[in-house]
């Protein structure tokens, strides 16, 4: 008897797996609903802006877009390695320096704005245009500013950066002016302003703005610069030093110990002890200080399965007035969208950083740029902490230009 | 036969020969209800499910080797767990399977793109590298007028109808645009004769009719270099010309605009003679220079032979170190006459229990020369660049290692201490032995029996060890003049993370494969001889 109630379970077993099996195989064979189905990568930042223009979209097609949420910082890495498999996704947020690498892996495609370029900021659409083709729809703008405690220095913009030292030392503060060196690391991005008014952009800038290949910083304006960089390092005055890190500089001006320093809108939000105002960056050699500005903005996949869909969603639902606002109060940066800058520069900080960025110049997005950081930002780490400004600075010039031949 | 016979006769019993009868696995026993064979059918069942579906996916994906894979792992598995003798395998089964999943075909495949320049600027197919350029290449007129467009086809071949500026004008692939009639306003056509109209709905639930559309070029005349119309969205059209040609028996690509012509390189380039290069390239094969530009590039092997040294220092003080830190504390506590041991032993092992990660990062903040607080209290305030001096960098970094890792040789000791007979030790104090002696002839040799695969393995985990490194001071000062922003407190494993470009800088996925590999014979070989070693501690057991 227990014997054949054994035989009884394991035919009925049996009966169960092949019943799964065919169970699975039915399901594969339903057909979707309705149309297609786009894919795009966001971070938690842009999620719930792009849902809105996306439930838009499906209302209005029929199609179906899937948003994708990843850390800001793989999106790039991932979008190249995921896109000549076939895998990737159609469209993608992103930062404008990405876009060399993004054209050397050969994942990115053109995008064709018509009438609607007219809306966009200038400097947005030149930082998204390689070789005079445009690769993204812009959305926003960065850009770093002078800012300066209020209480201490009140609201004039210094002059010059000498100018800056004497406000900020008859302010009577503990340190006239802290900016963030990011470690031994060294920051670049950050001194670029400096840089620039000494007359040595990183590369030279042909007649149509877009960067050459030709180094730019070397010959007698970069050192110039590394000279005066030494000079003010921790051997010299010591207002630059390889201690402040991002962290260390926002807590020193926070706490009204620096009457001066040099960052962007993201860092707004940590000085909120001190009454803040955000002027355009003095110039330091002379000549009118341009910093970097950084645009983000969509991407369009070269593999996309549904290029006419992704095309229609960026240009007819990401490019308009209320999906751009929508952005802007997801994830509040200056707005590339010409109208909508207009309308937030009432914002005094906000109309501060926009007046810097109408000084800056985009980051050079040429897929060498990774190198270029490298050896660029040592270079200014070991100039702070002490190296002989001219011989650092020529030997980073020398290794620059090897890599980028080679 | 009587149900007695038949049960006899269902599970034969196994004589081994003694005269006992060994018990058959409950697995394959059909006796009673047969719950335990139930379980391995129900188990085997969910494992064969499993693959049948990851196969039935890789056929539509047309993913061959997943689908061989798992056709070949299904197998095994049956026959492993039905057949009788394969009773060890039954056993290791689940970890080969894993061991053969996650380590070794991940290094099969580190070991491919090791021979590859898989990287910025070759990531793709050479395929998509000319697709790729011939996107880059293809440019809008400027001055060209948006026109508005309806979609249209005739007997199967898909068309563009064009409104400029009230005249109708449609074309096709073949045929140039041309002119079919008036229209009013300043809307797409709605209707031309002889063509049939696309409608919008039609379109958007075809994939492979949006393809066409999109891929879809009308010359504007006979004139090629007049340029051609194109659409993004099927709602404009606009006028744009090519300015690359593929040319696919030369392999080359010609700039139209300025007559030069890119070769299709072996370095998978497409490089003009005077050694100008298209943005886009693809992976090729370049056998073993990646490993061998570790000693033929003078820029990369100045610093990586700084850097490797450094690793072995690095790897050999951090198992020294908190290894004889542990035994001291160990020692310390093993003796009865301490007070407190209890308290003592948790307080000692805490720094155990902290993630390496935050301490590290914690620890890089202490060590500030400005501010931070080991400057402040234990220095009275003196400046000393902890992070910016190399030699001071990687004392610190050593500092931070042994920090985290004592509590495990502590604990490890402490348990190894008990094991050792203290008849032994009796015996050498009356025969007159120091403590010292006692220490060096009878507790450490019989402590390194237990430790040294221990200790062995600790140091290839040292030699890996990214996290407190590079969260401590990111490599450390850097090296003046290095590529890849290589320091003096970088390891291997962080060397190749920078080379790697993983972190936003140039991607040499190649060459940080190759250095992946020559670290793992490295540790390889180390471990090897090292195990070797440790069968001569054998005699003192």
């Amino acid at each position: 008897m227990r014997k054949h109630i054994g035989m009884g379970v394991a035919i009925l077993a049996s009966a169960v797996l092949l019943a799964g099996c065919s169970t699975g195989g039915g399901e594969s064979t339903e057909t979707e609903q309705s149309g297609e189905e786009l894919t795009v990568w966001v971070d938690a930042n842009r999620k719930p802006a792009v849902e809105a223009a996306a439930k838009a979209f499906e209302d209005e097609t029929g199609a179906t877009v899937t948003l994708v949420e990843k850390n800001f910082d793989d999106l790039r890495n991932d979008f190249i390695a995921q896109v000549p498999t076939g895998e990737g996704p159609d469209i993608t947020v992103g930062a404008h320096d990405w876009l060399g690498a993004l054209v050397a892996a050969g994942v990115v495609n053109t995008i064709d704005l018509g009438d609607k370029a007219g809306e966009f900021e200038q400097v947005a659409l030149d930082a998204m245009t390689y070789d005079g083709q445009l690769y993204s729809l812009p959305y926003s703008l960065e850009t770093i500013a002078l800012i300066q405690n209020v209480a201490l220095v009140g609201e004039d913009a210094p002059a010059t950066f000498d100018d800056m030292i004497q406000k900020g030392l008859a302010s009577g503060a503990e340190r006239p002016f802290v900016i963030n060196t990011n470690g031994q690391t060294g920051d670049g991005y950050t001194m670029y302003g400096f840089q620039t008014s000494f007359g040595a952009p990183v590369f030279v800038q042909d007649d149509s703005g877009s960067y050459t290949n030709e180094v730019g910083m070397g010959g007698a304006p970069g050192e110039a610069f590394a000279t005066w960089l030494g000079a003010n390092g921790e051997k010299g005055t010591g207002y630059f030093s390889t201690t402040i890190d991002y962290d260390t500089n926002n807590e020193l001006f926070n706490s009204g110990k620096a009457a001066y320093t040099v960052q962007g809108p993201w860092a707004i939000a940590s000085f909120a002890d001190v009454e803040v105002k955000v002027n355009p960056i003095p110039s330091a050699g002379g000549q009118p200080a341009a910093p970097f500005v950084g645009v983000q903005g969509f991407y369009l996949s070269s593999q996309s399965e549904n290029t006419l869909l992704a095309n229609e969603f960026l240009v007819n639902y990401l490019g308009t007035y209320e999906a751009q606002k929508a952005l802007y109060e997801a994830d509040p940066r200056l707005p590339a969208w010409t109208a909508l800058a207009d309308e937030v520069s009432s914002d005094p900080i906000i109309a501060g950083f926009l007046a810097s960025s109408k000084n800056g110049v985009p980051m050079p997005s040429i897929p060498e740029m990774g190198s270029v950081w490298d050896f660029w930002n040592a270079a200014e780490a070991q100039i702070i902490a002490g190296a002989d400004p001219v011989s650092t600075w020529n030997t980073m010039i020398t290794d620059l230009t090897a890599a980028l031949e080679g | 036969m009587s149900l007695k016979q038949e049960a006899v006769q269902a599970s034969p019993q196994l004589d081994d020969g003694s005269g006992r009868r060994a018990r058959e696995s409950h697995a394959r026993n059909w006796r009673g209800l047969g719950g335990g064979f139930v379980v391995k059918l129900v188990l085997m069942a969910l494992i064969n499910a499993f693959g049948v579906l990851v196969v039935l996916s890789a056929y539509r994906v047309e993913n061959w080797f997943i689908l061989v894979g798992m056709v070949l792992i299904v197998a095994i598995a049956d026959w492993v767990y039905f057949a009788k003798r394969t009773i060890p395998l039954k056993y290791l089964l689940p970890g080969l399977v894993f061991l053969f999943t996650f380590q070794i075909f991940i290094f099969g495949y580190t070991a491919y793109i090791a021979f590859t320049n898989y990287g910025t600027g070759h990531a793709g197919t050479q395929e998509q590298a000319v697709e790729a350029a011939l996107i880059q290449g293809e440019r809008r007129v400027d001055d060209s007028p948006t026109y508005p467009l309806t979609i249209v086809q005739q007997v199967g071949v898909l068309g563009f109808a064009i409104n400029d500026d009230g005249t109708v004008r449609v074309g096709s692939e073949e045929q140039p645009l041309s002119d079919a009639g008036e229209m009013s306003g300043s809307g797409a056509p709605a209707e031309v004769p002889g063509w049939d109209v696309v409608d919008r709905a039609q379109l958007l639930s075809d994939k492979e009719l949006q393809q066409s559309v999109v891929d879809l070029r009308v010359p504007m005349s006979e004139d090629p270099n007049d340029g051609s119309l194109r659409t993004r969205d099927a709602v404009t059209a606009a006028v744009y010309t090519s300015t690359l040609v593929w040319d696919e028996q030369a392999q080359t690509i010609t700039d139209t605009t300025t007559g030069t012509v890119y070769h299709a390189t072996d370095r998978g380039t497409f490089t003009s003679d005077d050694g100008e290069s298209l943005p886009t390239g693809w992976a090729v094969n370049v056998g073993f220079e990646n490993f061998t530009r570790l000693f033929t590039d003078p820029d990369l092997a100045e610093p990586m032979v700084l850097v490797l040294g450094w690793t072995l220092v690095w790897s050999i003080l951090s198992v020294v170190l908190p290894f004889a830190l542990g035994l001291f504390v160990a020692l310390v506590f093993n003796d009865p006459r301490v007070r407190g041991r209890k308290w003592m032993r948790v307080l000692f092992v805490l720094p155990y229990a902290f993630p390496a990660f935050m301490s590290a990062l914690v620890f890089r903040g202490m060590f500030n020369a400005e501010f931070g607080i080991i400057n402040d209290l234990f220095f009275f305030g003196a400046d000393i660049n902890w992070l910016g001096d190399p030699t001071l960098a990687r004392i610190a970094v050593v500092w931070v290692n042994v920090w985290l890792s004592y509590p495990y040789w502590l604990l490890v000791c402490t348990g190894a201490l008990q094991a050792i007979p203290s008849d032994a030790l009796e015996a050498a104090e009356i025969d007159g032995a120091s403590k010292f002696r006692r220490f060096r002839s009878i507790i450490l040799p019989l402590l390194l029996v237990s430790t040294a695969p221990l200790a062995i393995s600790s140091f290839a985990v040292a030699f890996n060890n990214f996290t407190v490194i590079y969260m401590f001071n990111g490599g450390g000062p850097s090296i003046p003049g290095a590529p890849y922003a290589l320091g003096y407190t970088d390891i291997l494993i962080s060397a190749i993370y920078d080379i790697s470009g993983v972190s936003g800088g140039a991607a040499d996925y190649g060459l940080a494969s190759a250095l992946s590999i020559i670290s793992f014979l490295f540790v390889g070989l180390v471990a090897f001889f090292s195990f070797r070693q440790t069968r001569k501690l054998e005699e003192f057991q």
